[in-house]
This record gives structure tokens, sequence and C-alpha cells, in this order.
């Protein structure tokens, strides 16, 4: 079940970085491969995720995705 | 040489601007050359402090930081921050025995879940700036019990402890969080629980012989917002005239 927009999400994961500028953001995006990414950007992305959608997911799964995308079919196949 | 204390070309958010300590904090940053921002509900004494200051880059602010609306209206008019002093905050003397819930929500909200939310929703809509300084007006009270003090030493603590886990969250991009506990400051906050005459009395115990006044707290601030403190993160400094007790 597809319960939001993929450019919504990225706009929301994106919304977690501080200095990293919104254009780098696309649903291909490696994020572990961003300068910025830290395991409390992490925690703010399952925290965002949580709020946002009302969807919990675990560091486990956080940490067997790298792409915006996979993470975003990981939520919405929950 | 230029001051190393100097707060030129900082724009400092102080909360609770309008009396006692934020209101000595305020006249300090912008005696220091700072741009402040200052913000709390009275109009007329906020207007008081803002005649006191050095300076015309200064704004005041109203908000009553309690309110989550009156709180995005604030945020959305802020410029980037170089510094926030957290001062707003109540007092309240209740024996523990005749707590009750309102009595916890009169001084958490403004001493608790007010600074803190107001930090979240700084830092999540990037009005806090790389390097900033973030300051805590915590008291000893958290460590040092008094007699009808312990939702108000309660709430204190908390924010110290709430303090150091955001002082770790921020480090990674130079941000200081920092917190200062005074023993007791001549404010009207001090009043609430004692005479005048009974203050004078107990002030004498304090090994220099005198309360602190707002402006002993506010130099530690401007201390604590200038670069020279650039290497102090996640602590809670003392300022007590001596004082091991209350």
């Amino acid at each position: 079940m597809i319960i939001m927009s993929i450019q919504e999400f990225v706009v929301n994961f994106a919304n977690q970085f501080d200095d990293t500028e919104l254009e780098v953001f696309n649903p291909e995006t490696n994020f572990r491969d961003l300068e910025e990414w830290s395991s409390l950007i992490g925690l703010a992305v399952m925290n965002m995720i949580a709020k946002k959608y009302d969807i919990k997911i675990t560091p486990a799964e956080l940490k067997s995705t790298n792409t915006i995308q996979e993470l975003f079919n990981l939520v919405n196949n929950k | 040489m230029e001051n190393p204390f100097s707060l030129k070309d900082k724009t400092i958010l102080v909360t609770g601007a309008s009396s006692g300590i934020g209101r000595g904090i305020a006249i300090a940053c912008a005696q220091m050359g700072a741009n402040v921002i200052i913000t709390a509900r009275n109009e007329g004494r906020l207007q008081e402090t803002m005649t006191n200051m050095v300076g015309d880059n200064h704004t005041m602010m109203l908000a009553d930081l309690v309110d989550v609306e009156q709180r995005a209206h604030l945020i959305e008019q802020l410029p980037l921050l170089d510094g926030v002093v957290h001062c707003a905050g109540v007092g309240a003397r209740v024996p523990c025995k005749n707590i009750e819930g309102t009595d916890i929500e009169h001084v958490m909200q403004p001493n608790f879940y007010a600074p803190v939310l107001l930090q979240a929703e700084l830092l999540s809509s990037k009005k806090i700036g790389k390097s900033a300084s973030i300051v805590f007006i915590a008291s000893r009270a958290a460590e040092m019990p008094s007699v009808g003090n312990a939702v108000y030493s309660a709430s204190k603590g908390a924010i110290i402890s709430y303090a150091k886990c955001l002082a770790l969250e921020l480090a990674p991009r130079k941000i200081r969080v920092n917190c200062i506990c005074p023993a007791m400051v001549w404010t009207d906050l001090a009043l609430v629980g004692a005479s005048r005459e009974q203050l004078l009395d107990a002030e004498q115990k304090y090994p220099l012989k005198r309360y602190g006044t707002p402006e002993d707290i506010a130099y530690l601030t401007v201390y604590m917002m200038s670069d020279v403190s650039a290497w102090m993160t996640g602590s809670s400094v003392d300022i007590t005239g001596g004082a091991k007790e209350l």
C-alpha cells in the first residue's frame, strides 16, 4: 500500500540534515555516502518516520538500507 | 588587541528578559556589542529592559513560551542565531506533602517543557548557526535541597541533565551547550519564599557576605556566549558567593 509520495519522503528525509543542501537528495541518493550522515541523523530519521507516518522501524531495518528509495520501500511495506 | 570577550556581530536571543537575571544578561550582552533579541510575556517590563540596553540593533518580541503557537510565531520572526540564553522561568515553594499536579505543571511547563521545546524547534527550523553557544540558567537548587523547593529543584535538575545530552548531540556542529547554576540572586524570584528582611539576614551566611546580583550571572553568561569559551561544552558552572547551601 502506498501511503506517501517518494518526493515528500525525500524532503522529510533531507530535513533531518543541517548542512547538506536539499538538491543533493533524490530517491537514488546513497545516504551513507553523505559526509553529514551519522548515527544521530539515523535516529532522527527513525523518529521522523514514526511521527510522520506512524510506522516504527528498527535500527537493524534502517541498517539494511542504503538509498532513500530502499528506505521508502521498507516503510511502505510495513 | 580586540577584547576577547567581545560579542560584536553576534546575534543572541535572551528569554525571560523582562526582569531579574534575564534582564541583566540582555543588558550585559548589549554592552559587549551583541545584537540582542529579547523576549518575555510582559510588554511594559520588556520595554524597560530595552531602554537600559546600549546600541540600537536590538529587537523585542513578545511571547509566552509555554504556548506552542506563540513559540512558532517567535521562531518565524527570528534571524540565524549565534547564541541563545534560556532564562525564562518561575519559582514556587510547596511542601512535598501538598504537591498537586497543577503545582508540577506550573513549574515544569515554563522551566522545562518550554525551553526544551523551544530549543527543538529552533534546531529543526535551522535557526542555530554553526559554533553557536546555548546557555540554560539552571540553579544550585538542583543539588542543594531547601524546604518547599522540591518541584523547582527537580525542574532545574531536569534541565541540567537535558542540556548535557543536547551538548553531545550538537558537538559535531561545534555548537556548545552549558548551564549556569547560581545560588541565591537578588531578583523577584528570590522573594517567592521569603521576605526581604529574612533574605538580608540569610545572605550574611554566604562566605562572600552577599547574595548574587543579576550582573554577577550576566558576566558569566557573556563569557559563555563569547568565543573565549570555545572549548567549554556540557558543563554546569556554579556561581554561589561561596555558599555550600542555599
